[in-house]
Protein backbone atom coordinates (compact mmCIF):
# COMPACT_ATOMS: atom_id res chain seq x y z
CA UNK A 1 0.00 0.00 0.00
CA UNK A 2 1.27 3.24 -1.49
CA UNK A 3 0.01 5.65 1.12
CA UNK A 4 1.50 8.77 -0.12
CA UNK A 5 0.29 8.28 -3.47
CA UNK A 6 -3.13 7.60 -1.89
CA UNK A 7 -3.13 10.78 -0.19
CA UNK A 8 -1.52 12.72 -3.35
CA UNK A 9 -5.10 11.42 -5.37
CA UNK A 10 -7.24 12.21 -2.84
CA UNK A 11 -5.47 15.28 -2.09
CA UNK A 12 -5.65 15.98 -6.21
CA UNK A 13 -9.31 14.84 -6.69
CA UNK A 14 -10.84 17.17 -3.37
CA UNK A 15 -9.00 20.22 -5.22
CA UNK A 16 -9.92 19.20 -8.67
CA UNK A 17 -13.92 18.64 -7.98
CA UNK A 18 -14.26 21.76 -5.82
CA UNK A 19 -12.85 24.26 -8.75
CA UNK A 20 -14.94 22.38 -11.11
CA UNK A 21 -18.15 22.74 -8.84
CA UNK A 22 -17.05 26.22 -9.09
CA UNK A 23 -16.65 26.58 -12.62
CA UNK A 24 -19.75 24.23 -13.62
CA UNK A 25 -22.47 27.21 -11.37
CA UNK A 26 -21.56 29.94 -13.50
CA UNK A 27 -20.65 27.46 -16.88
CA UNK A 28 -24.12 24.89 -16.04
CA UNK A 29 -26.86 27.90 -15.51
CA UNK A 30 -25.09 29.72 -19.20
CA UNK A 31 -25.35 26.25 -20.80
CA UNK A 32 -29.01 25.38 -19.15
CA UNK A 33 -30.44 29.15 -19.39
CA UNK A 34 -28.69 30.91 -22.04
CA UNK A 35 -30.40 31.93 -25.26
CA UNK A 36 -27.23 31.53 -27.69
CA UNK A 37 -27.71 29.35 -30.37
CA UNK A 38 -24.58 27.83 -30.61
CA UNK A 39 -24.77 26.94 -26.83
CA UNK A 40 -24.39 22.99 -28.64
CA UNK A 41 -20.80 23.79 -29.56
CA UNK A 42 -19.78 24.61 -26.30
CA UNK A 43 -21.12 21.62 -24.71
CA UNK A 44 -19.66 19.07 -27.22
CA UNK A 45 -16.13 21.04 -26.73
CA UNK A 46 -17.12 20.24 -22.96
CA UNK A 47 -18.12 16.79 -23.42
CA UNK A 48 -15.16 16.35 -25.40
CA UNK A 49 -13.08 13.84 -22.84
CA UNK A 50 -15.48 11.64 -22.34
CA UNK A 51 -14.94 10.13 -25.55
CA UNK A 52 -11.33 11.21 -26.57
CA UNK A 53 -8.36 8.45 -25.51
CA UNK A 54 -6.76 9.87 -22.15
CA UNK A 55 -3.71 10.22 -24.26
CA UNK A 56 -4.90 12.20 -26.48
CA UNK A 57 -6.31 14.97 -24.31
CA UNK A 58 -2.65 14.61 -22.58
CA UNK A 59 -0.55 14.81 -25.84
CA UNK A 60 -1.98 18.06 -26.64
CA UNK A 61 -1.98 18.99 -22.37
CA UNK A 62 1.81 18.20 -22.66
CA UNK A 63 2.25 20.56 -25.82
CA UNK A 64 -0.29 23.23 -24.36
CA UNK A 65 1.33 23.29 -21.20
CA UNK A 66 5.40 22.87 -21.91
CA UNK A 67 7.71 25.19 -22.15
CA UNK A 68 7.63 26.22 -25.48
CA UNK A 69 4.21 27.18 -25.09
CA UNK A 70 2.28 30.34 -24.28
CA UNK A 71 0.75 28.94 -20.95
CA UNK A 72 3.89 27.61 -19.95
CA UNK A 73 6.23 30.37 -20.26
CA UNK A 74 3.26 32.63 -18.71
CA UNK A 75 3.78 29.90 -15.26
CA UNK A 76 7.70 29.91 -16.01
CA UNK A 77 7.61 34.20 -15.22
CA UNK A 78 5.21 33.92 -12.53
CA UNK A 79 6.16 30.76 -10.90
CA UNK A 80 9.91 29.76 -11.51
CA UNK A 81 9.33 26.85 -12.57
CA UNK A 82 7.28 25.02 -15.59
CA UNK A 83 4.18 23.58 -15.42
CA UNK A 84 4.50 19.85 -16.76
CA UNK A 85 5.59 17.16 -14.71
CA UNK A 86 4.25 18.89 -11.33
CA UNK A 87 1.01 19.02 -9.19
CA UNK A 88 0.06 22.53 -10.70
CA UNK A 89 -0.18 21.01 -14.34
CA UNK A 90 -1.49 17.70 -13.13
CA UNK A 91 -4.41 19.83 -11.75
CA UNK A 92 -4.78 22.20 -14.95
CA UNK A 93 -5.17 18.65 -16.47
CA UNK A 94 -7.73 16.85 -14.35
CA UNK A 95 -9.38 20.21 -14.47
CA UNK A 96 -10.33 19.48 -18.42
CA UNK A 97 -10.43 15.55 -18.21
CA UNK A 98 -12.98 16.08 -15.42
CA UNK A 99 -15.01 18.95 -16.61
CA UNK A 100 -17.83 17.10 -18.21
CA UNK A 101 -18.40 15.27 -15.06
CA UNK A 102 -19.29 17.87 -13.11
CA UNK A 103 -21.27 19.78 -16.04
CA UNK A 104 -23.29 17.55 -16.95
CA UNK A 105 -24.94 16.80 -14.06
CA UNK A 106 -25.01 20.36 -13.02
CA UNK A 107 -26.82 21.77 -16.48
CA UNK A 108 -29.37 18.47 -15.88
CA UNK A 109 -30.30 19.40 -12.53
CA UNK A 110 -30.55 23.39 -13.68
CA UNK A 111 -32.66 22.63 -16.82
CA UNK A 112 -34.95 20.20 -14.14
CA UNK A 113 -36.20 22.99 -12.22
CA UNK A 114 -39.26 23.77 -13.23
CA UNK A 115 -39.34 27.45 -15.14
CA UNK A 116 -43.01 28.52 -14.03
CA UNK A 117 -40.31 28.47 -10.30
CA UNK A 118 -37.86 30.72 -11.84
CA UNK A 119 -40.62 33.02 -13.41
CA UNK A 120 -42.60 32.76 -9.78
CA UNK A 121 -39.33 34.26 -8.45
CA UNK A 122 -38.73 37.16 -11.07
CA UNK A 123 -42.18 38.41 -10.49
CA UNK A 124 -41.68 38.52 -6.72
CA UNK A 125 -38.95 40.99 -7.50
CA UNK A 126 -35.71 38.69 -7.58
CA UNK A 127 -32.81 39.94 -9.53
CA UNK A 128 -31.68 37.05 -11.18
CA UNK A 129 -28.53 36.57 -9.03
CA UNK A 130 -30.87 36.18 -6.11
CA UNK A 131 -33.38 33.88 -7.92
CA UNK A 132 -30.11 31.85 -8.59
CA UNK A 133 -28.85 31.18 -5.46
CA UNK A 134 -32.60 31.27 -3.12
CA UNK A 135 -34.15 28.84 -5.55
CA UNK A 136 -32.11 27.03 -8.39
CA UNK A 137 -28.98 26.20 -6.48
CA UNK A 138 -31.23 24.56 -3.76
CA UNK A 139 -33.83 22.62 -6.11
CA UNK A 140 -30.68 21.16 -7.90
CA UNK A 141 -28.76 20.20 -5.18
CA UNK A 142 -28.80 16.51 -5.88
CA UNK A 143 -27.43 17.21 -9.18
CA UNK A 144 -24.72 19.08 -7.73
CA UNK A 145 -23.64 17.03 -4.89
CA UNK A 146 -23.41 14.54 -7.79
CA UNK A 147 -21.33 16.78 -10.01
CA UNK A 148 -18.93 16.75 -7.12
CA UNK A 149 -19.03 12.92 -6.32
CA UNK A 150 -18.37 12.14 -9.71
CA UNK A 151 -15.68 14.41 -10.86
CA UNK A 152 -14.37 13.38 -7.31
CA UNK A 153 -14.27 9.26 -8.25
CA UNK A 154 -13.39 10.34 -12.02
CA UNK A 155 -10.43 11.87 -11.09
CA UNK A 156 -9.37 10.19 -8.00
CA UNK A 157 -9.24 6.92 -10.73
CA UNK A 158 -7.50 9.08 -13.80
CA UNK A 159 -4.67 7.03 -15.09
CA UNK A 160 -3.47 8.03 -18.93
CA UNK A 161 -3.97 11.82 -18.39
CA UNK A 162 -1.88 11.97 -15.66
CA UNK A 163 1.27 9.65 -17.02
CA UNK A 164 0.94 11.72 -20.19
CA UNK A 165 1.70 14.94 -18.43
CA UNK A 166 2.21 14.51 -14.74
CA UNK A 167 4.88 11.82 -15.06
CA UNK A 168 5.67 9.61 -12.15
CA UNK A 169 7.79 11.92 -9.40
CA UNK A 170 6.99 10.22 -6.29
CA UNK A 171 4.96 12.70 -3.63
CA UNK A 172 4.36 14.95 -6.47
CA UNK A 173 2.60 13.41 -9.75
CA UNK A 174 2.68 9.61 -8.39
CA UNK A 175 -1.01 9.28 -7.53
CA UNK A 176 -2.52 5.92 -6.51
CA UNK A 177 -3.51 4.97 -10.20
CA UNK A 178 -0.10 4.86 -11.03
CA UNK A 179 1.15 3.25 -8.05
CA UNK A 180 -1.64 0.46 -8.65
CA UNK A 181 0.14 0.05 -12.08
CA UNK A 182 4.10 0.25 -11.22
CA UNK A 183 2.98 -2.24 -8.07
CA UNK A 184 1.48 -4.85 -10.57
CA UNK A 185 4.56 -4.62 -12.67
CA UNK A 186 7.29 -5.18 -10.14
CA UNK A 187 4.61 -8.26 -9.19
CA UNK A 188 3.91 -6.72 -5.80
CA UNK A 189 0.30 -7.78 -5.82
CA UNK A 190 -0.63 -8.11 -2.58
CA UNK A 191 0.00 -3.80 -2.62
CA UNK A 192 -1.75 -3.74 -5.89
CA UNK A 193 -4.69 -5.31 -4.50
CA UNK A 194 -4.65 -2.97 -1.14
CA UNK A 195 -4.62 0.06 -2.96
CA UNK A 196 -7.02 -1.31 -5.56
CA UNK A 197 -9.54 -2.00 -3.44
CA UNK A 198 -9.17 1.21 -1.61
CA UNK A 199 -10.26 2.77 -5.53
CA UNK A 200 -13.07 -0.16 -5.52
CA UNK A 201 -14.45 0.95 -2.48
CA UNK A 202 -14.62 4.92 -3.02
CA UNK A 203 -16.00 4.50 -6.58
CA UNK A 204 -18.88 1.83 -5.40
CA UNK A 205 -19.35 4.92 -2.32
CA UNK A 206 -19.61 7.87 -4.76
CA UNK A 207 -22.27 5.72 -7.30
CA UNK A 208 -24.31 4.94 -4.47
CA UNK A 209 -24.41 8.97 -3.09
CA UNK A 210 -24.88 9.74 -6.43
CA UNK A 211 -28.03 6.89 -6.73
CA UNK A 212 -29.56 7.88 -3.73
CA UNK A 213 -29.16 11.96 -4.33
CA UNK A 214 -30.88 11.13 -7.70
CA UNK A 215 -33.72 8.63 -6.52
CA UNK A 216 -34.58 11.51 -3.12
CA UNK A 217 -33.67 9.06 -1.00
CA UNK A 218 -32.54 11.87 1.14
CA UNK A 219 -34.13 15.60 -0.08
CA UNK A 220 -33.57 19.03 1.85
CA UNK A 221 -37.62 19.43 1.74
CA UNK A 222 -40.82 16.84 1.57
CA UNK A 223 -40.94 15.33 -1.83
CA UNK A 224 -45.21 16.27 -3.30
CA UNK B 1 -54.97 54.64 -1.31
CA UNK B 2 -56.11 53.08 -4.39
CA UNK B 3 -53.62 51.26 -7.42
CA UNK B 4 -54.14 53.30 -11.00
CA UNK B 5 -55.37 52.10 -13.52
CA UNK B 6 -53.26 49.25 -15.59
CA UNK B 7 -53.34 50.88 -19.06
CA UNK B 8 -52.05 47.55 -21.63
CA UNK B 9 -52.49 47.85 -25.39
CA UNK B 10 -50.31 44.36 -26.94
CA UNK B 11 -49.65 43.39 -30.02
CA UNK B 12 -47.87 40.15 -30.34
CA UNK B 13 -47.57 37.56 -33.04
CA UNK B 14 -46.33 33.88 -32.89
CA UNK B 15 -45.97 32.07 -35.62
CA UNK B 16 -45.43 28.07 -35.50
CA UNK B 17 -44.17 26.30 -38.12
CA UNK B 18 -47.10 25.51 -41.11
CA UNK B 19 -49.72 26.54 -38.51
CA UNK B 20 -51.83 29.74 -39.21
CA UNK B 21 -49.85 32.49 -37.12
CA UNK B 22 -51.87 33.34 -33.99
CA UNK B 23 -51.53 36.99 -33.52
CA UNK B 24 -52.87 39.29 -29.90
CA UNK B 25 -54.00 42.64 -30.70
CA UNK B 26 -55.80 44.21 -27.50
CA UNK B 27 -56.32 47.39 -25.73
CA UNK B 28 -57.15 46.91 -22.14
CA UNK B 29 -57.69 49.27 -19.17
CA UNK B 30 -57.58 47.05 -15.80
CA UNK B 31 -58.75 49.55 -13.16
CA UNK B 32 -59.01 48.82 -9.06
CA UNK B 33 -61.33 46.19 -8.59
CA UNK B 34 -61.52 42.69 -10.54
CA UNK B 35 -61.75 42.73 -13.79
CA UNK B 36 -62.26 38.93 -15.66
CA UNK B 37 -60.58 37.82 -18.47
CA UNK B 38 -62.73 35.55 -20.25
CA UNK B 39 -62.62 33.51 -23.01
CA UNK B 40 -62.22 29.69 -24.81
CA UNK B 41 -59.05 28.33 -24.55
CA UNK B 42 -55.68 29.72 -27.09
CA UNK B 43 -57.61 32.78 -27.06
CA UNK B 44 -54.76 34.19 -25.97
CA UNK B 45 -55.92 34.91 -21.91
CA UNK B 46 -52.21 33.32 -20.81
CA UNK B 47 -50.17 35.39 -23.53
CA UNK B 48 -51.53 38.44 -22.49
CA UNK B 49 -51.12 37.81 -18.74
CA UNK B 50 -47.05 37.05 -19.60
CA UNK B 51 -46.69 40.48 -21.61
CA UNK B 52 -48.08 42.35 -18.55
CA UNK B 53 -46.04 40.56 -16.10
CA UNK B 54 -42.82 40.93 -18.27
CA UNK B 55 -42.54 36.90 -19.15
CA UNK B 56 -43.48 37.61 -23.21
CA UNK B 57 -42.26 40.63 -24.61
CA UNK B 58 -45.06 41.98 -27.27
CA UNK B 59 -44.33 42.92 -30.66
CA UNK B 60 -45.53 46.54 -29.77
CA UNK B 61 -47.42 48.37 -27.81
CA UNK B 62 -47.31 50.04 -24.49
CA UNK B 63 -48.35 49.08 -21.01
CA UNK B 64 -48.49 51.67 -17.96
CA UNK B 65 -49.85 51.73 -14.15
CA UNK B 66 -50.56 55.56 -14.01
CA UNK B 67 -47.36 57.41 -14.17
CA UNK B 68 -45.03 53.73 -14.32
CA UNK B 69 -43.84 52.76 -18.02
CA UNK B 70 -43.85 48.93 -17.63
CA UNK B 71 -43.19 48.70 -21.45
CA UNK B 72 -43.16 50.99 -24.18
CA UNK B 73 -42.39 50.05 -27.93
CA UNK B 74 -41.63 53.29 -28.85
CA UNK B 75 -39.49 54.43 -26.08
CA UNK B 76 -37.62 51.63 -25.84
CA UNK B 77 -39.08 50.42 -22.24
CA UNK B 78 -38.86 46.87 -21.03
CA UNK B 79 -38.55 46.90 -17.62
CA UNK B 80 -38.08 43.05 -16.33
CA UNK B 81 -40.53 40.85 -14.62
CA UNK B 82 -38.54 41.73 -11.38
CA UNK B 83 -39.13 45.46 -11.78
CA UNK B 84 -42.77 45.82 -12.87
CA UNK B 85 -44.36 45.16 -9.18
CA UNK B 86 -46.99 42.74 -11.16
CA UNK B 87 -47.70 39.64 -9.23
CA UNK B 88 -48.83 36.69 -11.29
CA UNK B 89 -50.22 33.37 -9.59
CA UNK B 90 -49.84 30.92 -12.22
CA UNK B 91 -52.20 28.05 -13.00
CA UNK B 92 -49.47 25.55 -11.21
CA UNK B 93 -49.11 27.99 -8.51
CA UNK B 94 -45.37 27.59 -8.70
CA UNK B 95 -45.08 27.80 -4.70
CA UNK B 96 -41.36 27.14 -3.76
CA UNK B 97 -41.11 23.25 -2.53
CA UNK B 98 -38.03 23.77 -0.73
CA UNK B 99 -39.63 26.99 1.35
CA UNK B 100 -41.98 27.08 4.17
CA UNK B 101 -45.21 28.56 3.46
CA UNK B 102 -43.75 31.95 5.46
CA UNK B 103 -40.89 31.36 3.85
CA UNK B 104 -42.60 31.77 0.00
CA UNK B 105 -44.68 34.78 1.49
CA UNK B 106 -41.73 36.38 2.81
CA UNK B 107 -40.15 35.90 -0.45
CA UNK B 108 -40.80 38.91 -2.06
CA UNK B 109 -40.43 41.30 0.81
CA UNK B 110 -36.61 41.16 0.67
CA UNK B 111 -35.87 45.21 0.59
CA UNK B 112 -37.97 44.98 4.31
CA UNK B 113 -36.45 44.28 8.07
CA UNK B 114 -36.64 41.12 9.07
CA UNK B 115 -39.16 42.26 11.79
CA UNK B 116 -41.24 44.30 8.86
CA UNK B 117 -41.49 40.97 6.72
CA UNK B 118 -42.66 38.91 9.70
CA UNK B 119 -45.41 41.19 10.39
CA UNK B 120 -46.42 41.28 6.97
CA UNK B 121 -46.26 37.47 6.36
CA UNK B 122 -48.02 36.60 9.60
CA UNK B 123 -51.04 39.53 9.35
CA UNK B 124 -51.71 38.08 5.69
CA UNK B 125 -51.22 34.64 6.30
CA UNK B 126 -54.18 34.98 9.10
CA UNK B 127 -55.83 36.93 6.58
CA UNK B 128 -56.15 34.21 4.29
CA UNK B 129 -56.75 31.77 6.91
CA UNK B 130 -53.53 29.35 6.98
CA UNK B 131 -51.52 30.96 9.82
CA UNK B 132 -51.44 27.82 11.45
CA UNK B 133 -49.61 26.87 8.59
CA UNK B 134 -46.85 28.92 8.39
CA UNK B 135 -43.94 26.26 8.81
CA UNK B 136 -45.18 23.75 6.47
CA UNK B 137 -44.04 23.36 3.42
CA UNK B 138 -45.76 23.31 0.11
CA UNK B 139 -45.86 19.77 0.38
CA UNK B 140 -47.68 19.23 3.13
CA UNK B 141 -50.55 21.70 2.87
CA UNK B 142 -53.82 20.52 0.27
CA UNK B 143 -54.66 22.00 -2.50
CA UNK B 144 -57.08 25.05 -0.81
CA UNK B 145 -54.50 25.96 1.64
CA UNK B 146 -51.81 25.97 -1.40
CA UNK B 147 -53.80 28.00 -3.46
CA UNK B 148 -54.56 30.46 -0.21
CA UNK B 149 -50.83 30.59 0.17
CA UNK B 150 -50.26 31.19 -3.27
CA UNK B 151 -52.51 34.17 -2.98
CA UNK B 152 -50.70 35.25 -0.15
CA UNK B 153 -47.01 35.75 -1.36
CA UNK B 154 -48.37 37.78 -4.10
CA UNK B 155 -50.92 39.99 -2.59
CA UNK B 156 -48.30 40.63 0.42
CA UNK B 157 -45.58 42.84 -1.95
CA UNK B 158 -48.61 45.29 -2.61
CA UNK B 159 -48.18 45.20 -6.76
CA UNK B 160 -49.82 47.16 -9.03
CA UNK B 161 -51.40 44.72 -10.21
CA UNK B 162 -52.15 41.11 -9.63
CA UNK B 163 -52.26 38.55 -12.40
CA UNK B 164 -54.49 35.30 -11.76
CA UNK B 165 -54.23 32.72 -14.04
CA UNK B 166 -57.39 30.45 -13.28
CA UNK B 167 -55.62 29.63 -9.57
CA UNK B 168 -58.99 27.82 -8.58
CA UNK B 169 -59.39 25.29 -11.55
CA UNK B 170 -58.51 22.57 -9.68
CA UNK B 171 -60.24 23.03 -6.73
CA UNK B 172 -64.10 21.74 -5.40
CA UNK B 173 -66.95 24.57 -5.61
CA UNK B 174 -66.90 24.71 -2.00
CA UNK B 175 -63.03 25.43 -1.41
CA UNK B 176 -63.21 27.42 -4.26
CA UNK B 177 -65.72 30.02 -2.82
CA UNK B 178 -64.02 30.19 0.31
CA UNK B 179 -61.19 31.38 -1.10
CA UNK B 180 -62.79 33.95 -3.63
CA UNK B 181 -64.62 35.66 -0.62
CA UNK B 182 -61.31 35.86 1.41
CA UNK B 183 -59.70 37.46 -1.79
CA UNK B 184 -62.98 39.87 -2.38
CA UNK B 185 -62.36 40.93 1.36
CA UNK B 186 -58.75 41.41 1.29
CA UNK B 187 -59.31 43.41 -2.14
CA UNK B 188 -61.92 45.63 -0.85
CA UNK B 189 -60.58 47.95 1.14
CA UNK B 190 -57.22 47.86 -0.72
CA UNK B 191 -58.54 48.17 -4.29
CA UNK B 192 -55.71 46.69 -6.26
CA UNK B 193 -56.54 46.40 -9.96
CA UNK B 194 -57.04 42.49 -10.32
CA UNK B 195 -56.96 40.68 -13.80
CA UNK B 196 -58.92 37.56 -13.32
CA UNK B 197 -58.24 34.31 -16.32
CA UNK B 198 -60.95 32.15 -15.81
CA UNK B 199 -63.44 30.16 -18.12
CA UNK B 200 -65.40 29.12 -15.09
CA UNK B 201 -69.06 30.65 -15.37
CA UNK B 202 -69.29 30.33 -11.66
CA UNK B 203 -65.90 32.28 -10.86
CA UNK B 204 -67.45 34.82 -13.12
CA UNK B 205 -70.75 35.36 -11.40
CA UNK B 206 -69.04 34.57 -7.66
CA UNK B 207 -66.25 37.42 -8.68
CA UNK B 208 -67.85 39.42 -11.17
CA UNK B 209 -67.52 43.11 -10.87
CA UNK B 210 -66.33 43.45 -14.74
CA UNK B 211 -65.64 40.89 -17.73
CA UNK B 212 -63.78 41.28 -20.57
CA UNK B 213 -64.16 38.85 -23.39
CA UNK B 214 -61.32 37.75 -25.20
CA UNK B 215 -61.50 35.22 -28.35
CA UNK B 216 -58.44 34.94 -31.40
CA UNK B 217 -56.58 37.47 -29.69
CA UNK B 218 -59.19 40.29 -30.02
CA UNK B 219 -61.17 41.63 -27.09
CA UNK B 220 -65.10 41.12 -28.14
CA UNK B 221 -66.96 42.44 -25.27
CA UNK B 222 -66.41 44.73 -22.16
CA UNK B 223 -69.14 45.02 -19.37
CA UNK B 224 -71.23 43.80 -16.69
CA UNK B 225 -70.60 39.96 -16.67
CA UNK B 226 -74.65 39.55 -17.08
CA UNK B 227 -74.28 42.00 -20.86
CA UNK B 228 -71.18 39.66 -22.02
CA UNK B 229 -71.98 36.62 -21.14
CA UNK B 230 -75.77 35.84 -20.93
CA UNK B 231 -76.21 37.76 -24.26
CA UNK B 232 -72.31 36.59 -25.98
CA UNK B 233 -72.22 38.50 -29.70
CA UNK B 234 -69.81 35.30 -30.58
CA UNK B 235 -69.97 32.04 -30.97
CA UNK B 236 -66.99 31.15 -29.51
CA UNK B 237 -67.86 32.83 -26.53
CA UNK B 238 -70.88 31.13 -26.35
CA UNK B 239 -70.02 27.51 -26.26
CA UNK B 240 -67.18 28.83 -23.25
CA UNK B 241 -70.18 30.59 -21.27
CA UNK B 242 -72.17 27.29 -21.58
CA UNK B 243 -74.79 27.69 -23.98
CA UNK B 244 -75.49 24.22 -24.89
CA UNK B 245 -77.92 24.61 -27.28
CA UNK B 246 -76.90 26.53 -30.66
CA UNK B 247 -78.72 26.24 -33.43
CA UNK B 248 -79.24 27.98 -37.02
CA UNK B 249 -82.51 29.45 -37.91
CA UNK B 250 -84.00 31.66 -40.74
CA UNK B 251 -85.76 34.10 -39.65
CA UNK B 252 -89.56 34.38 -41.04
CA UNK B 253 -91.56 37.63 -39.94
CA UNK B 254 -90.43 40.73 -38.17
CA UNK B 255 -92.73 42.19 -35.48
CA UNK B 256 -91.44 45.60 -35.01
CA UNK B 257 -94.24 46.85 -32.67
CA UNK B 258 -93.85 43.73 -30.20
CA UNK B 259 -89.89 43.43 -30.11
CA UNK B 260 -90.04 40.03 -31.69
CA UNK B 261 -89.52 38.14 -34.43
CA UNK B 262 -90.44 34.26 -35.68
CA UNK B 263 -87.66 32.58 -36.89
CA UNK B 264 -88.15 28.48 -38.61
CA UNK B 265 -84.86 26.14 -36.66
CA UNK B 266 -82.83 24.97 -40.00
CA UNK B 267 -82.93 21.42 -38.46
CA UNK B 268 -86.41 20.24 -38.37
CA UNK B 269 -89.80 22.89 -39.41
CA UNK B 270 -90.13 23.93 -35.14
CA UNK B 271 -91.20 27.76 -35.08
CA UNK B 272 -89.54 30.09 -32.49
CA UNK B 273 -90.56 33.80 -31.18
CA UNK B 274 -87.14 35.67 -30.32
CA UNK B 275 -86.02 39.20 -29.46
CA UNK B 276 -86.01 41.44 -32.16
CA UNK B 277 -82.95 41.82 -34.07
CA UNK B 278 -80.92 43.29 -37.13
CA UNK B 279 -82.47 41.02 -39.71
CA UNK B 280 -84.57 40.75 -42.55
CA UNK B 281 -86.95 38.04 -43.82
CA UNK B 282 -84.96 35.01 -44.58
CA UNK B 283 -81.99 36.02 -43.07
CA UNK B 284 -79.89 33.13 -41.23
CA UNK B 285 -79.16 33.36 -38.10
CA UNK B 286 -77.63 31.68 -34.88
CA UNK B 287 -79.45 31.07 -31.34
CA UNK B 288 -77.94 30.38 -28.72
CA UNK B 289 -80.05 28.84 -25.60
CA UNK B 290 -78.78 27.88 -22.10
CA UNK B 291 -79.88 24.31 -21.34
CA UNK B 292 -81.22 25.78 -17.64
CA UNK B 293 -83.56 28.72 -19.28
CA UNK B 294 -85.58 25.48 -20.67
CA UNK B 295 -88.61 24.09 -19.12
CA UNK B 296 -90.78 20.53 -20.06
CA UNK B 297 -93.63 19.83 -19.05
CA UNK B 298 -95.75 16.49 -19.29
CA UNK B 299 -99.31 18.17 -20.56
CA UNK B 300 -99.69 21.19 -22.90
CA UNK B 301 -99.56 23.75 -20.35
CA UNK B 302 -101.97 27.07 -21.08
CA UNK B 303 -102.43 30.24 -19.06
CA UNK B 304 -98.24 31.00 -19.53
CA UNK B 305 -96.25 34.10 -20.58
CA UNK B 306 -93.60 31.65 -22.31
CA UNK B 307 -94.47 32.19 -25.91
CA UNK B 308 -92.86 28.75 -27.22
CA UNK B 309 -94.29 25.84 -26.46
CA UNK B 310 -92.96 22.82 -28.36
CA UNK B 311 -94.00 19.71 -28.43
CA UNK B 312 -91.25 16.91 -28.32
CA UNK B 313 -90.08 13.77 -27.57
CA UNK B 314 -87.44 12.19 -24.70
CA UNK B 315 -84.35 11.16 -26.38
CA UNK B 316 -81.89 10.34 -23.26
CA UNK B 317 -81.65 11.08 -19.90
CA UNK B 318 -78.34 11.39 -18.35
CA UNK B 319 -77.96 12.18 -15.00
CA UNK B 320 -74.93 14.25 -14.13
CA UNK B 321 -73.84 15.11 -10.63
CA UNK B 322 -76.71 18.14 -9.41
CA UNK B 323 -78.52 17.97 -12.76
CA UNK B 324 -80.01 15.93 -15.18
CA UNK B 325 -79.54 16.32 -19.08
CA UNK B 326 -82.32 15.52 -21.48
CA UNK B 327 -81.65 15.47 -25.05
CA UNK B 328 -85.54 16.47 -26.31
CA UNK B 329 -85.92 15.93 -30.48
CA UNK B 330 -88.43 18.76 -31.60
CA UNK B 331 -87.02 18.34 -35.43
CA UNK B 332 -83.77 19.52 -34.15
CA UNK B 333 -81.96 18.40 -30.85
CA UNK B 334 -82.41 20.24 -27.79
CA UNK B 335 -80.67 19.63 -24.50
CA UNK B 336 -82.65 20.84 -20.84
CA UNK B 337 -81.06 20.97 -17.57
CA UNK B 338 -83.61 19.74 -14.62
CA UNK B 339 -83.10 19.01 -11.30
CA UNK B 340 -82.92 15.16 -10.04
CA UNK B 341 -86.40 16.03 -7.94
CA UNK B 342 -88.49 17.94 -10.91
CA UNK B 343 -86.34 14.70 -13.38
CA UNK B 344 -88.08 11.96 -10.74
CA UNK B 345 -91.49 14.25 -9.62
CA UNK B 346 -92.54 14.55 -13.56
CA UNK B 347 -91.30 10.43 -14.01
CA UNK B 348 -89.81 11.40 -17.02
CA UNK B 349 -88.89 8.02 -18.95
CA UNK B 350 -87.00 8.16 -22.50
CA UNK B 351 -88.91 7.64 -25.45
CA UNK B 352 -91.91 9.93 -23.31
CA UNK B 353 -93.50 12.94 -25.15
CA UNK B 354 -93.39 16.56 -23.51
CA UNK B 355 -93.58 19.80 -24.23
CA UNK B 356 -91.05 22.34 -24.17
CA UNK B 357 -91.64 25.69 -22.78
CA UNK B 358 -89.15 28.55 -23.79
CA UNK B 359 -89.37 31.96 -23.40
CA UNK B 360 -88.61 34.69 -26.19
CA UNK B 361 -85.66 36.64 -23.74
CA UNK B 362 -84.32 33.20 -23.18
CA UNK B 363 -83.04 33.04 -27.19
CA UNK B 364 -79.99 35.13 -27.53
CA UNK B 365 -78.31 35.37 -30.94
CA UNK B 366 -74.51 35.07 -31.71
CA UNK B 367 -72.03 35.39 -34.56
CA UNK B 368 -69.65 33.03 -36.01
Amino acid sequence: MNLTALLLSLRLAALVSLILLLISLPLGSWLAFGKWRGRFLIEAVVSLPLVLPPTVLGFYLLIAMGSRSPLGRLWERLFGHGLVFTFEGLVIASLLYSLPFAVQPVVAAFRGVDPKLIQASAVLGASPLRTFFRIIAPLAFPGLVTAFVLSFAHTLGEFGVVLMVGGNLPGITRTVSIAIYDSAQSLDYASANSMAMVLLGFAFLALSIVYAMNRRVWTPWTPR
Amino acid sequence: MTTPTLVAQIRKGFRSGTLASFALDVEIDVPPGITILFGPSGAGKSTLLDCIAGLTRPDAGRIASGDAVLFDSEAGINLPPQRRSAAYVFQSLALFPHLSAEDNVSYGLAQLSAAERRACTVEILESFRVASHGRHKPGELSGGERQRVALARALVTSPRVLLLDEPLSALDAGVKFEILEDLRGWNAARRLPILYVTHSREEVDALGERVIALDHGRVVATGAPREVLDAPRRLRLAQAAGFENLLAATVLELRQADGVMRVRLETGDAELEVPLAHAAPGDSVRLAIRAGDILLATERPSGLSARNILPGKILSLEPRSTFVTARVDCGATFAVHLTPGACRGLELAEGQNVWMILKTHSCHFVQE
